[in-house]
């Protein structure tokens, strides 16, 4: 026997149900409870930079709409500085929530398209936005990124894109560019299944 | 010998995506391999929030969706600490949580189950946790639900729980159960976790030094997160 190394074990995940917006956007749930509901608005006032409006859906192994997916948006700013790392535009959090809608299961939000930061190993990454997403269904929160359809030259160029062995899946992390309105559909499953990330 | 990098993650203590017994996972999992990465800003940065984000009434769930009374139930305090691996408390960091009513009816529009809705529990909750990583509700005990999973499931009484970090990768939600609940071992949501143990972790123990007598019954429940790695020699010179 070797010493006890006394490390905790991280808390397990479990799915957030069907009823995620009762906590984390009561307003979609049907009720107002608090008067500042938290991740309604990822930019604020003051956020330099274009923008954007992403829209899309998140789809299931049989193709249909999830319908109940709560996604959570990191980005950096314009300048590709995330908040805590560096001075960002006053209330710029990078940080929001979006919902599907109930009916139809696309989303929509409006933020500013990011600049390039720099990963651990100085190398540039291409624009992008990070994302989380939990629904009923989903046992552990998936991270995935969203890069910009209209950024080719960063996106060949972009590390992490360039990690993925089968070339045709990077695809599937890229947005469909219109003039400033943007589409991004997540496949949770099959032929078009998203690359999802350990990180 | 500092490094803003985390331990990677359990997968085996984690649940696996795809667990067939808990029937919404199947079309909803992922079934091609998850891309490892080295983390990089965009994953250890993470929101921050603050006290002006929230109100003190917000982890009083029996207060802070009242309109005529207190909400029916059994009064409880959920308390406990958020630490990350290493056991270092996390301070400053957003606890969220959602529940059913003592009858085990959530306040949303897509809950149709026949239990009152009960006009003065909202069902939802938010705090910071203080400089040594402490958090605390009040609400009331939420109650069994069914559910088709199988034709006659029937959930745990459980809270939901998200809680931040100070990295996006170490984001988590999960749900808190009571000891002592005999529908623990036959939900298939529980038993999504392979390993024991770490069911064992998401089962808050009652904690009678904490009740107020007379009052408020209490139940501890302590949230890790990922922990920092420390990185006492380095490899390369800063910035390269
Ligand atoms: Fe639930």
């Amino acid at each position: 026997m070797a010493q006890p190394l006394n490390y905790l074990k991280e808390t397990a995940s479990q799915t957030a149900g069907p009823y995620v917006h009762i906590g984390l956007a009561p307003g979609d749930a049907g009720f107002n409870i608090y008067a500042n509901e938290l991740g309604r608005d990822i930019i604020g006032p003051n956020a330099k930079g274009t923008r954007i409006k992403v829209t899309g859906t998140v789809r299931d192994g049989t193709g249909a709409p999830v319908k109940d997916v709560l996604i959570e948006v990191w980005q950096a700013n314009a300048a590709g500085i995330y908040p805590g790392k560096g001075d960002v535009e006053d209330g710029f959090r990078g940080w929001g929530r979006v919902i599907s809608d109930f009916e139809t299961g696309e989303f929509t939000f409006e933020t500013i398209k990011p600049g390039a930061v720099k990963n651990q190993n100085n190398q540039i990454m291409a624009p992008h936005l990070n994302l989380w997403l939990v629904a009923r269904g989903i046992n552990v929160g998936l991270n995935t990124r969203m890069y910009f359809g209209d950024e080719a030259m960063a996106n060949a160029a972009d590390p992490v894109l360039n990690l993925i062995e089968q070339t045709q899946r990077r695809d599937t992390l890229i947005a469909r560019a219109g003039r400033t309105n943007y589409h991004f559909d997540i496949c949770l499953q099959g032929d078009e299944e998203t690359v999802f990330f350990d990180v | 010998m500092t490094s803003d990098e985390l331990y990677q993650r359990d997968r085996e203590w984690h649940p696996p995506a795809f667990t067939p017994d808990y029937k919404t996972s199947v079309t909803r999992s992922p079934r091609l391999a998850m891309l490892s990465l080295q983390a990089s800003e965009s994953e250890l940065t993470g929101p921050t929030f603050g006290q002006c984000d929230i109100d003190p009434i917000d982890s009083d769930l029996i207060n802070n969706y009242a309109k005529t009374g207190d909400p029916i139930g059994e009064r409880i305090i959920v308390h406990g600490r958020v630490l990350d691996e290493n056991a270092q408390p996390v301070p400053n960091t957003l606890v969220e949580i959602w529940q059913a009513n003592a009858g085990g009816r959530y306040r949303h529009k897509m809950d149709t189950y026949l239990a009152a809705i009960d006009p003065n529990f909202g069902g939802c909750g938010r705090t910071l946790t203080d400089e040594n990583g402490y958090y605390a509700f009040r609400t009331v005990k939420p109650g069994a639900y069914p559910w088709r999973n199988w034709v006659n499931n029937w959930r745990p009484a459980h809270i939901h729980i998200s809680v931040f970090g100070t990295a996006f990768a170490q984001r988590l939600i999960t749900q808190m159960y009571f000891e002592g609940d005999p529908l623990i071992a036959k939900c298939p949501i529980v038993n999504t976790i392979p390993d024991s143990r770490a069911i064992d972790q998401l089962v808050a123990a009652l904690d009678l030094n904490a009740t107020v007598p007379f009052d408020s019954i209490a139940y501890k429940f302590d949230i890790i997160l990922r922990g920092h790695r420390s990185t006492f020699f380095e490899n390369r010179p800063e910035g390269n």
